[in-house]
């Protein structure tokens, strides 16, 4: 790179910098609009329907107004609920021992086959619960969807237990283990309370993530427009629900739709922010 | 009480190790000797033991899913083989079935989102590992990764409800207009349409190629641009360098962006069209794998077609599995080659 | 590499003393380190150590940054294998090998206080003395009240917390927070006390306090203290070691060692012309 004498390169130059750093700033801007238009259009179309009814009402047969979803939102509730209880142990133990022990081949190859399970398609993981849960139970069920789910929270869930645990500083294991503390206990009763909130608002991500999963629930939970609380039966779930009434031509449908759609990213951002905000430490660049 | 042993000098030393501060290899350790002493405590070890036991699980959980999958695709594999990925047909009542359509589908409205995305993505990504000052980095990099938690279904109706107007009512007609000569921009004026899949395809995969390039830019050592601007370059110049630097990174980034956008489902399906025909213009409505997985398998009413639909969900993942795990490991060993 | 047998190093030994060992048999000893070697993968960090504790008294370990003090003081309470040191060599307490044995067996009895203070962020200035003592199985609460109480008077903290237990132990100032991490060392009981740079992080005050401290902890217990000021060992201590670049330079009791240092380098150090 040599040093322009001729003033008129420099000047080039200049231009085509400062055009660079224009189209830089300027997709930076593009970016993020997407961010408002949808959140401020669903805000628009769905806050008007929001209301008690929305949340305590079942769904009115076709042709009648009001209503509401309260058997999709219990729905989702207990599939993500149970979804939880299968999959969050599997995945805070398995970061666990990515933590403690996961130094050597076997634990690159977890973290590994960890993340490639992150990036497997949702309706394939569907396709997987149809296979293992209702093809056996010869029927569709809220257990089938429930399962799904579990497979989905995992990848999330190890990998933010194991990076919460390597945050807690070397010195408080030192500590415990001058003490006479054996290593086991060491990880369970000092150095998985210090993780506990972290690890807590990743459970949260990953809850979040799996509440608003679509995919798989539609042919393992299938949806059911009636009051059902058994998981050995179709459940209806608040994502297959926003499906299938925005897809409806009625226009009070659509407006459910929208105010479910609302509900949900609420919740989303909700959980998103307080994820940032409790891992304020891996803000920013190169904190990864 | 120990008899007192003095300390011998170091000339008379029977463990003199030639006074090298480096061995060629490590010392036999004392400790391990018998076995002894070291984790006697039965509670480390079944603490071990369980931990990995999930693990474990973990691990095999891909396993197991791609066994399934192949388990239920046996029989339209075993019927139609290889021609499956290149046969158009699609005849739940004669029973023949061929992916093309929906593979062409995937993989034009993935290739659309890629070609929306990448520069933008770049392009925010030097934004924000380049020039912009922190106080902005950080929201701005908080607000694309708020982008990737919206809920696809969330997307998918605005999508709908939204995009696909546009497209009829503005984007389509403009392209049609001013750049009808090429046929990629013509097509039909639904709205519903491969290029709605792209648009939305490509908001979607947006905010994880932006993140990767971005900490695969940041991770390239600040020597590199204090080196280029001490040797009088412009910013964008300086840029250009760590770019180059970064360009393996980059591409892991797409690859994993590619991924997300191949399986992606709600989105897609409620823009598409869900017409199954594979045509060059971007304008006409499509098809994807995933769409329609999501719209036929309920109504899946032989063993075959159910088959033919699991297969094509194997499709699916096998593609999104290699793409995921060469991507990974590109991302993974050029943010190693930099970390000091 | 072989073990030299008890009676094989003694009679080996006989044909050389090191400079400045006092006539020894005659002083107790809880540990002795004996042929040490210490090493961080390839990169040795104790060269062929053999010092003894001595019981109930002050050892202090002075050297230069880097001479391999805290490597050795950590080899002792098997702390050295948690950093994935490796070794070779023997350390005996009270004639039991340390290093044949269970290694929480051998850290109850051999406690150990850091440069930085380290109390439990997430418990109160009364759980973090009685972690110890949880955690190793204590239920009885009178007895661990007393023993809170007991330590925080050894550590002389008492009088400072003892209306606020309930308090988090990072509410306190940092010369308070190595005072608790030293209760809380002490809580369990151990025989030993191994002391890495406790006051570096202090000011003088702070640091005041535990001089004094340590001068009534060597009563009851074994006191080995790593520390870089010279001083500071000198109105501490009762027996002194200078370390230079992994190897043991010289051992004496500590006025001799100030005032008639045997070997040259000793004598440079102390007098401060290299540090």
């Amino acid at each position: 790179m040599t040093k322009g004498s001729n003033a008129g390169v420099d000047r080039w130059r200049k231009f085509k910098n400062a055009f660079m750093i224009g189209l830089s700033v300027l997709s930076a801007l593009v970016v993020i609009a997407p961010l408002f238009v949808i959140f401020g259009y669903t805000l628009s179309r769905g806050i008007g329907s929001v209301n008690l009814d929305f949340f305590i009402h079942m769904p009115k047969p076709v042709g009648e107004t009001g209503g509401g979803m309260a058997n999709a939102i219990v729905g989702s509730l207990m599939m993500v609920g149970i979804g939880g209880l299968i999959g969050l142990p599997i995945g805070i133990i398995a970061g666990v021992y990515l933590a403690e022990f996961g130094k050597n081949p076997f634990g690159a190859a977890v973290r590994f086959m960890s993340d490639v399970l992150s990036g497997i398609p949702s309706i394939v993981v569907g396709i997987v619960a149809y296979v293992i849960v209702v093809i056996p139970m010869k029927h569709f069920s809220g257990f089938a969807g429930s399962v799904a789910l579990a497979i989905l929270m995992i990848p999330t869930v190890t990998r933010t237990t194991e990076e919460m645990i390597l945050l807690v500083p070397h010195s408080l294991r030192e500590a415990s283990l001058a003490l006479g503390v054996p290593s086991w206990k060491t990880t369970i009763r000092v150095i998985l309370p210090v993780a506990t909130k972290g690890i807590t608002t990743g459970v949260l991500l990953a809850i979040a993530r799996a509440a608003g999963e679509t995919a798989p629930l539609l042919f393992t939970a299938l949806g059911n427009r009636f009051w059902s609380t058994s998981l050995n039966q179709p459940m209806a779930s608040l994502t297959v629900f926003i499906y299938d009434y925005s897809k409806a031509p009625f226009t009070d449908w659509n407006n459910q739709a929208w105010a479910a759609a609302f509900v949900l990213i609420c919740i989303v951002f909700l959980v998103n922010i307080l994820f940032r905000l409790v891992t304020r430490s891996r803000y920013g660049i190169g904190n990864t | 009480m120990q008899t007192y042993l003095p300390r011998k000098t170091s000339e008379g030393s029977r463990q003199q190790t030639g006074g090298r501060d480096q061995l060629s290899e490590p010392p036999v350790v004392v400790f391990t000797q018998n076995g002894k002493g070291k984790a006697r405590n039965v509670g480390d070890l079944v603490f071990k033991n369980l931990t990995l036991f999930f693990a474990a699980v973990v691990f095999s959980l891909v396993f197991l899913m791609a066994y399934e999958m192949y388990k239920g695709s046996n029989l339209s594999i075993a019927k139609f083989g290889w021609k499956f990925l290149w046969t158009s047909v699609w005849d739940p009542v004669r029973g023949d079935f061929g992916a093309l359509p929906y593979v062409y589908g995937t993989i034009v409205s993935s290739l659309v989102a890629l070609a929306i995305a990448l520069p933008l993505s770049v392009g925010v990504a030097i934004f924000l590992a380049e020039l912009s000052p922190d106080w902005l980095e950080k929201p701005v990099s908080f607000l694309v990764e708020l982008l990737a938690a919206i809920p696809s279904i969330v997307y998918g109706i605005w999508g709908m409800f939204v995009l696909v107007p546009i497209v009829r009512s503005s984007i389509g007609p403009f392209l049609t207009k001013y750049l009808g000569f090429i046929p990629l921009f013509t097509g039909a004026p639904y709205g519903f349409s491969m290029l709605a899949a792209g648009i939305i395809l490509a908001i979607m995969i947006l905010p994880i190629i932006t993140s990767i390039s971005r900490d695969v830019m940041a991770a390239i050592p600040n020597a590199q641009r204090e080196a280029a601007l001490a040797l009088g370059a412009t910013k964008w110049e300086t840029t250009k360098i760590v770019l180059s630097n970064a360009k393996s990174g980059i591409a892991g980034a797409t690859l994993l962006g590619l991924g997300r956008a191949l399986g992606e489902t709600m989105a897609v399906t409620l823009v598409i069209g869900n017409i199954s025909r594979i045509s060059i213009h971007l304008l006409d409505p499509g098809y994807s794998m995933a769409s329609v997985i999501a719209n036929e398998f309920t109504e899946a009413t032989s063993d075959l077609y159910l088959s033919s639909l699991i297969e094509v969900g194997l499709l699916l993942f096998g593609v999104t599995i290699i793409l995921n795990a060469i991507a990974r490991v590109i991302v993974w060993s050029v943010t190693k080659r930099f970390a000091s | 590499m072989e073990l030299a047998t008890l009676e094989e190093s003694a009679t080996a030994a006989m044909e050389n003393t090191t400079p400045g060992q006092p006539p020894i048999s005659s002083i107790p000893h809880k540990m002795i380190a004996k042929d040490l070697n210490c090493f961080f993968g390839k990169t040795q960090a104790i060269r062929n150590v053999t010092l003894a504790i001595p019981t109930d008294q002050v050892l202090a370990i002075i050297g230069p940054s880097g001479c391999g003090k805290s490597t050795f003081l950590r080899s002792l309470n098997r702390m050295h294998e948690v950093a994935g040191g490796t070794l070779t060599g023997k350390v005996l307490l009270d004639g039991m090998d340390v290093y044949d044995s269970d290694p929480v067996v051998v850290r109850r009895r051999v406690g150990m206080v850091f440069q930085k203070a380290n109390p439990f962020p997430t418990m109160s200035i009364f759980d973090n003395v009685a972690a110890g003592l949880r955690l190793n199985g204590t239920r009885n609460k009178n007895k661990i009240g007393e023993t809170v109480e007991r330590s925080l008077k050894q550590a002389a903290l008492w009088d400072e917390v003892k209306d606020s237990l309930n308090k988090s132990g990072m509410s306190l100032s940092g010369g308070q927070q190595q005072r608790l991490c030293i209760a809380r060392t002490l809580a369990v009981d151990p025989e030993v006390v191994l002391m890495d740079e406790p006051a570096s992080a202090l000011d003088p005050i702070s640091t005041a306090k535990i001089e004094e401290l340590i001068y009534d902890l060597k009563k009851n217990y074994t006191i080995a203290i790593v520390t870089h000021n010279m001083q500071q060992a000198a109105r501490v201590s009762d027996f002194t070691a200078f370390f230079y670049m992994g190897e043991l330079i010289e051992v004496d009791d500590t006025k001799t060692m100030f005032t008639a240092p045997q070997q040259k380098r000793t004598e440079d150090y102390i007098t401060g012309r290299f540090g």
